[in-house]
């Protein structure tokens, strides 16, 4: 029932949202919103991996933007599909990649498997790059409807709002994981496997359960980008920059828990977006690097961890 | 004797070029209290290794209650009622103690009995108690002391609810005093029914508690009987202290 509560919790929370940002006569509120919600979503779902099993996952970009490779498929093939469904099949087709994965590399531990995850973001990068159906490396064209298909707004709305459901969703998920039997699992895994396994946990199957849970979020996530790019190619889907933000929000916010990725997602990436419109976007990623280094010397349990003994 | 609750035959163990266990043959009857001992080396630890499916043998047979346990994972071991406590402690740091014994719960203890799952917070409360540690439930495992984390890892062994439990030098670099507390709790646990394999050094502990002995030199068994016999056998003398 406690799931239940902060489920609503964060329909409510997610509604004021919403309606602030309709309030502010300006659809760039929208734009670097999109951003900003993707961002929790992303965090959210590297730290079921990351935080809670404390496997490290430099990948993100592959599953991110094989989700969004997946719309353009579905586009030119089906483009009568509505965006969720579109979301639903981006993650699933990401969620098994993880899958595979998991199977392939689980048996690497520590910085083997966080390479092994690099490796793997370059090959399907270069899949994509020599798939010509998908636009190849000259890119996808996606013309983004005028208008959202359920309420009177820009398209742009539409895809906050998307967005904005899919955060209530993973943040709910990575909560609920937190505090049930599979958390416990992912924490004995996180802390040793040997001592795991002798206490009955199955640490390769709840490993893949993370692996596919955390790869179909992060897919799910790519899904609605060629709709808000309106042009995708290969250098920008599977752009380092999303691996790195996507690593550092967790860190900066603490990654044990739920609230850690959320907080982290919402501060670094709105700074993001601030410091783009307001000095120069090459900073962004400037501040994502200062702020890592002075928490990862600073407070390396984050900013969760202040408040902790 | 009564019914064989563990049966290992045959079984050996190679690392590479690198025998470490050959033809080891034993048989662990119900509610029996059973001391390993072999100087360093001698392939104790292999050997719980192989029992527990950390490592897989590579010849033999291990039967636990009846059922064949080669290629069979570590987890589903415990949850058939199979328990080891770790040479050194290896406690999930970042957890409390009461989370610490609660995964062995969660995970072994209420996925046997099915259908009739005990209360996860009364049996927590239950085991800590048992060992001492109740009021040091919310406390990690890194304040703890050198005995109160032996105890918190014969306690994480218990949660699973075993019908076996393997105690790995449950009281290496102990004082005798908190020897003497460990080995009441082991002898406690076997008086509830629980079949306990000793692997120690501390000769007076081990033979105080083991009502047989097992003795391992250079991975093959040399000597399996009654504990006085055994240490006054002239090859286990010559393998502790030379000849």
């Amino acid at each position: 029932m406690r799931n239940a509560y902060f489920i609503l919790a964060a329909l409510a929370v997610a509604a004021v949202t919403f309606a602030v940002a309709r309030s502010i006569d300006n659809a760039y509120v929208f734009f670097a919103g999109y951003v900003v919600l993707q961002y929790i979503v992303l965090a959210t779902a590297w730290n079921i991996l990351g935080g809670f099993c404390g496997y490290v996952n430099f990948g993100i970009a592959a599953f991110f933007a094989l989700g969004a490779y997946t719309t353009v498929v579905l586009h030119k093939t089906m483009p009568f599909l509505p965006l969720p469904a579109m979301m639903l099949a981006g993650g699933v087709v990401s969620g098994l990649i993880g899958l595979g994965m998991g199977y392939l590399t689980l048996r690497l531990r520590g910085t083997f498997f966080s390479i092994a995850t690099l490796a793997m973001a370059v090959v399907a990068q270069t899949m994509i790059t020599n798939w010509n159906f998908v636009g190849g490396s000259r890119g996808a064209y996606i013309i983004r409807p005028a208008d959202s298909p359920i309420f009177s707004g820009d398209y742009i709305q539409y895809l906050f709002v998307v967005m904005l459901a899919l955060s209530v969703i993973s943040v709910s998920l990575a909560r609920a994981i937190q505090f049930s039997r599979l958390g416990f699992g992912f924490s004995a895994i996180r802390d040793d496997e040997g001592a795991a396994e002798a206490s009955g946990v199955p640490t390769l199957k709840l490993k893949l359960i993370a692996t596919a849970l955390s790869g179909g979020l992060m897919g799910m996530a790519g899904a609605p980008l060629p709709y808000y790019v309106t042009y995708l190619d290969p250098a920008s889907g599977f752009s380092l920059s999303y691996a790195v933000n996507t690593i550092a929000m967790p860190l900066i916010g603490g990654t044990a828990t739920w609230l850690g990725p959320l907080i982290g997602a919402i501060l670094l990436g709105t700074l993001q977006q601030v410091a783009t419109v307001t000095i120069s976007s090459a900073l962004s990623l400037l501040l994502v690097g200062v702020l890592l280094v002075t928490f990862v010397i600073a407070a390396p349990k984050g900013i969760v961890g202040w408040f902790k003994k | 004797m009564s019914n064989p609750l563990l049966t290992v035959a045959g079984l050996g163990k190679r690392f590479g070029g690198f025998t470490a266990l050959t033809d080891v043959n034993l048989i662990v009857a119900e509610g029996e209290r059973l001391g390993l001992i072999g100087p360093n080396g001698s392939g104790k630890s292999t050997l719980v290794n192989c029992l527990c499916g950390t490592l897989r043998n590579d010849m033999g047979k291990v039967t636990f209650d009846g059922h064949a346990l080669n290629g069979m994972s570590a987890h589903r071991r415990t949850r058939l009622g199979m328990a080891r406590s770790f040479q050194l402690p290896r406690p999930f740091t970042t957890l409390t103690l009461a989370e610490n014994i609660r995964v062995p719960i969660l995970y072994a203890a209420n996925v046997k009995t099915s259908g009739q799952a005990i209360d996860p917070r009364q049996r927590c409360e239950a085991l800590l108690d048992m060992v001492g540690l109740l009021p040091k439930a919310d406390l990690k495992p890194a304040d703890l002391t050198q005995i109160e984390m032996r105890k918190l890892e014969l306690a994480r062994a218990m949660a699973s609810d075993p019908r076996l439990l393997i105690a790995d030098e449950a009281m290496a670099g102990l004082s005798h005093q908190e020897v003497d507390e460990i080995l009441e709790l082991l002898i406690k646990l076997n008086g509830q029914g629980v079949t306990i394999i000793m692997i120690e050094h501390i000769m007076r502990a081990v033979l105080a508690f083991s009502q047989r002995l097992v003795v391992l030199v250079a991975g093959r068994k040399i000597a399996d009987g009654v504990p006085q016999d055994i240490i006054r056998q002239p090859d286990v003398v010559a393998a502790y202290l030379g000849s």
